[in-house]
């Protein structure tokens, strides 16, 4: 049984349909990639599976527990955590509250133990912050930890939110992209550390992402998205031949006057996977304006 | 030099060794208060000497010692017996000696704890709450109820049990904060799915509706006697008189009252301040300040928004519920008019003048506004009026001015209002931040320092992700 099932998922804005019959599967301990052009219905899809947005039809099982009608705080719960595209993190907090915050769902101490501050509960406090430590330290923050998160750097923000996502022990770590506006030795460190997540901690990770060097790089699967439609899916070497894939990516002329040769790569086309004003310029929809 | 130092600048982190600091502040606090004890003889009397203006700013700086104290590194010891002495000792001893002055500090300490209740909901949650005066009145009205005869008229069967003995007080002190946390909550459920202004109105409509409820609810069932208010309302018993009187002391419950008052409030005070810091230090807390930085982010983190929102409506509204039990028998009569919007955005302007989400900086706004408020504008005014019945000309050097001449319109008492909107505009552009801003804790250094090293090596963290 996949990890996450995906069946004819729907959303539409108004007239605008976001996401269209989505139908989908993930296997536990998979790396895989959601691509395709601005606005193609990628952020939404991770909106809905994680209860920001509530689909108009379809069915999200994710290991054996219906996420329709759940509250993004219960499908945490259940093991789903994520990162935001453009950054959200707690500003005015520091970063190791941060990572606290990111337990919550786990700290199980009652406010009554709180206000008494008994044993039980300032030993559950005293846990929590030691493991909120060493997540900062597994993500390379260690030693920043008492600096508030506005005033970290950009690509230590992109940081604090994997380790703010991954103090919820989630079992699927969903990545919006994760390296967007970073340099390439940020991105290099970015990607060990998706890896490292999956093949460590053992947690199934499911990322958007622009730079395709990373996601052909990184993916076991990956899946594109165009105007809301998956158009293609498979293995990255698979996904890179795909003529409606390029298509998608450079327009239906530039593709075609290119003729497909198969088993040979051609850097032409990967290089042109990346438009620049793509990668460098992630667009703000998380789900806030309405 | 160094005594200069660590009053001139208490809050800073300066250099000067914990003795000299402790000299310093003892000093300070015997400045002041002597200040506050004797300015009425050591000053002449004369129109042009404001005489109480000066001893409203002594009183000030002498309350500000508490909170100086609080922030100098000297040893807890001392700053335990110096706190017990400044609290305990010499503010009653001036209460004696003016009983304004603990009249103010009686306020004050009401209003720090209001405020403190409000900065949960307003400065940690980022709700902003303009009825929470309402949760005020419910505790007022509730003590006012038992504790008067107003519950015999109402409930005609057994009306020989009201009003309910002075030692009711104390179990209604605890029933004030279920009910306003009840009240807190029943309010919230219909809420708190809005957001920001639209929360700010509705809530300012609650504030409102049941102030008007109050105010005609003196029919079909006279429940709150309506604009006339209740009273008198049951004063908890001086049961330690016995005590007083063997120790010697020959006081009168009028002079016993206030101080007893003051001692309550201190002590309520005291607590709320502990139950707030120990909230601020726990997740519920950490889950407010998320949702308070990005409602989205912290659902995403496994925040439940409803519940988290509810609870620190609760708590806010539990803290001012037993405030308003205390304030109905201090006051003995209450009435519509003490919970009016005016009281909801003074103690909003507590919170954010002192700092939103800071605890100490709550407490210092609630020690500014209700000076300035109860004693620095009236003191000014009075000052004013007595030059201008004096006929006294003021020399600026090139200009002289008779005092006779100023408009008698100019009376800054009645220009409260105006002076705290100026306050608050010049502080939301020099330091919108507030006078004493929210400073969070430094937790990696005690988590790894209460580590042993070998907990904190390089092995990944152990998460359910795997299995
Ligand atoms: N809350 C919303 N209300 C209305 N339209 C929306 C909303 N959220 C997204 N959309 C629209 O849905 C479409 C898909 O948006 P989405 O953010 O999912 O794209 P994306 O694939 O993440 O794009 P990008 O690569 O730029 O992040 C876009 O046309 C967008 O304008
Ligand atoms: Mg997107």
């Amino acid at each position: 049984m996949p990890l996450l099932e995906v069946r004819n998922l729907i959303k539409r804005f108004g007239g605008l349909t976001a996401v269209n019959k989505f139908n989908y599967e993930l296997e536990k301990g998979t790396i895989a990639s959601i691509i395709g052009p601005n606005g193609a219905g990628k952020t939404t899809l991770f909106n809905m599976l994680t209860g920001v947005y509530v689909p108009e039809e379809g069915k999200v099982e994710f290991n054996g527990n219906s996420l329709i009608g759940r509250r993004p705080d219960q499908i945490t719960f259940l093991g789903i955590a994520r990162t935001f595209q453009n950054i959200r993190l707690f500003n005015n907090m520091t970063v190791v509250e941060n990572v606290l915050v990111g337990m919550h769902a786990r700290l199980r101490v009652s406010i009554v133990h709180a206000l008494l501050k008994t044993k039980r509960f300032q030993e559950q406090e005293q846990r929590a912050k030691i493991e909120s430590v060493r997540l900062l330290d597994y993500v390379g923050l260690g030693g920043r930890g008492d600096e508030l998160a506005r005033n970290l750097p950009y690509g230590d923000q992109r940081r604090l939110e994997i380790a703010r996502a991954l103090a919820a022990e989630p079992r699927l770590l969903l990545l919006d992209e994760p390296t967007a506006g970073m340099n390439p030795q940020e991105t290099a460190d970015a990607t060990r550390l998706i890896r490292r997540v999956r093949d460590e901690l053992g947690i199934t990770i499911l990322l958007i992402e622009h730079d395709m060097r990373l996601v052909m790089e990184i993916s076991d699967w990956v899946t594109v998205l165009d105007y809301g439609e998956k158009i293609a899916e498979g293995k990255p070497e698979e996904v890179r031949r795909n003529l409606r894939v390029i298509e998608a990516y450079l327009g239906k002329g530039v593709a075609s006057s290119l003729t497909p040769e198969a088993n040979s790569p051609r850097p032409e086309v990967e290089t042109g996977f990346t438009p620049p004003d793509q990668a460098a310029a992630p667009t703000q929809n998380d789900g806030q304006e309405r | 030099m160094v005594n200069r130092h660590s009053i001139s600048m208490p809050f800073s982190g300066g250099k000067a060794p914990p003795w000299a600091r402790l000299v310093g502040i003892i000093l300070y606090i015997a400045i002041t208060f002597g200040l506050a004890y004797s300015l009425e003889d050591i000053l002449p009397r004369a129109a042009e000497i404001p005489l109480t203006l000066f001893e409203s700013l002594a009183f000030l700086a002498f309350l500000g010692s508490a909170m100086i104290l609080y922030y100098q590194p000297i040893p807890k010891v001392a700053k335990l017996i110096l706190g017990i002495l400044v609290l305990l000792l010499l503010m009653p001893a001036l209460g004696l000696r003016n009983g304004y002055y603990l009249e103010v500090a009686t306020q004050v300490g009401i209003f720090a704890a209001l405020a403190l209740g409000l900065n949960i909901v307003v400065g940690f949650a980022g709700l902003l709450d303009l009825g929470y005066v309402a949760f005020y009145a419910v505790g007022a009205y509730l003590w006012a109820f038992f504790g008067s005869t107003q519950a015999g008229l109402v409930l005609t069967s057994i009306k020989d049990f009201f009003p309910l003995g002075g030692e009711w007080f104390f179990l209604f002190l605890c029933l004030g904060v279920i009910v306003g946390g009840l009240a807190g909550i029943l309010l919230g459920l219909p809420v708190l799915r809005l957001r920001g202004d639209y929360l700010a109105i509705v809530t300012l409509g609650f504030g409102e509706v049941i102030r008007v409820m109050v105010n005609n609810l003196d029919k079909p069932l006279n429940l709150t006697n309506g604009p006339q208010g209740i009273s008198p309302i049951q004063r908890p018993p001086l049961f330690f008189m016995p005590l007083l009187q063997a120790l010697g002391f020959d006081l009168e419950p009028r002079q016993i009252y206030p101080i007893y008052f003051y001692l309550l409030v201190i002590l309520i005070a005291l607590i709320v301040i502990f139950f707030t810091r120990r909230l601020d230090d726990s997740p519920i807390g950490r889950a407010w300040i998320a949702i308070r930085e990005d409602e989205l982010a912290a659902q995403a983190m496994g925040v439940p928004l409803v519940r988290t929102k509810l609870t620190a409506f609760a708590a806010g509204a539990s803290f001012a519920g037993a405030m308003g039990v205390l304030f109905a028998a201090k006051q003995i009569f209450i009435n519509p008019e003490s919970f009016t919007l005016m009281q909801s955005i003074g103690v909003l302007a507590m919170v954010i003048l002192g700092g939103m989400g800071s605890i100490p900086g709550v407490i210092l706004g609630a020690i500014l506004v209700t000076t300035l408020n109860l004693q620095i504008l009236k003191a000014l005014s009075d000052w004013l009026n007595a030059m201008r019945q004096a006929g006294t000309v003021l020399n600026l050097g090139f200009i002289q001015y008779a005092m006779k001449n100023l408009p008698v319109q100019l009376e800054p008492a009645k220009y409260e209002r105006m002076v705290f909107g100026i306050v608050l505009v010049l502080m939301m552009i020099f330091r919108p931040e507030g006078v004493l801003p929210a400073s969070r804790r430094k937790l990696e250094i005690t988590a790894n320092r209460e580590t042993p090293p070998e907990a904190v090596s390089a092995t990944p963290p152990v998460t359910g992700g795997g299995e």
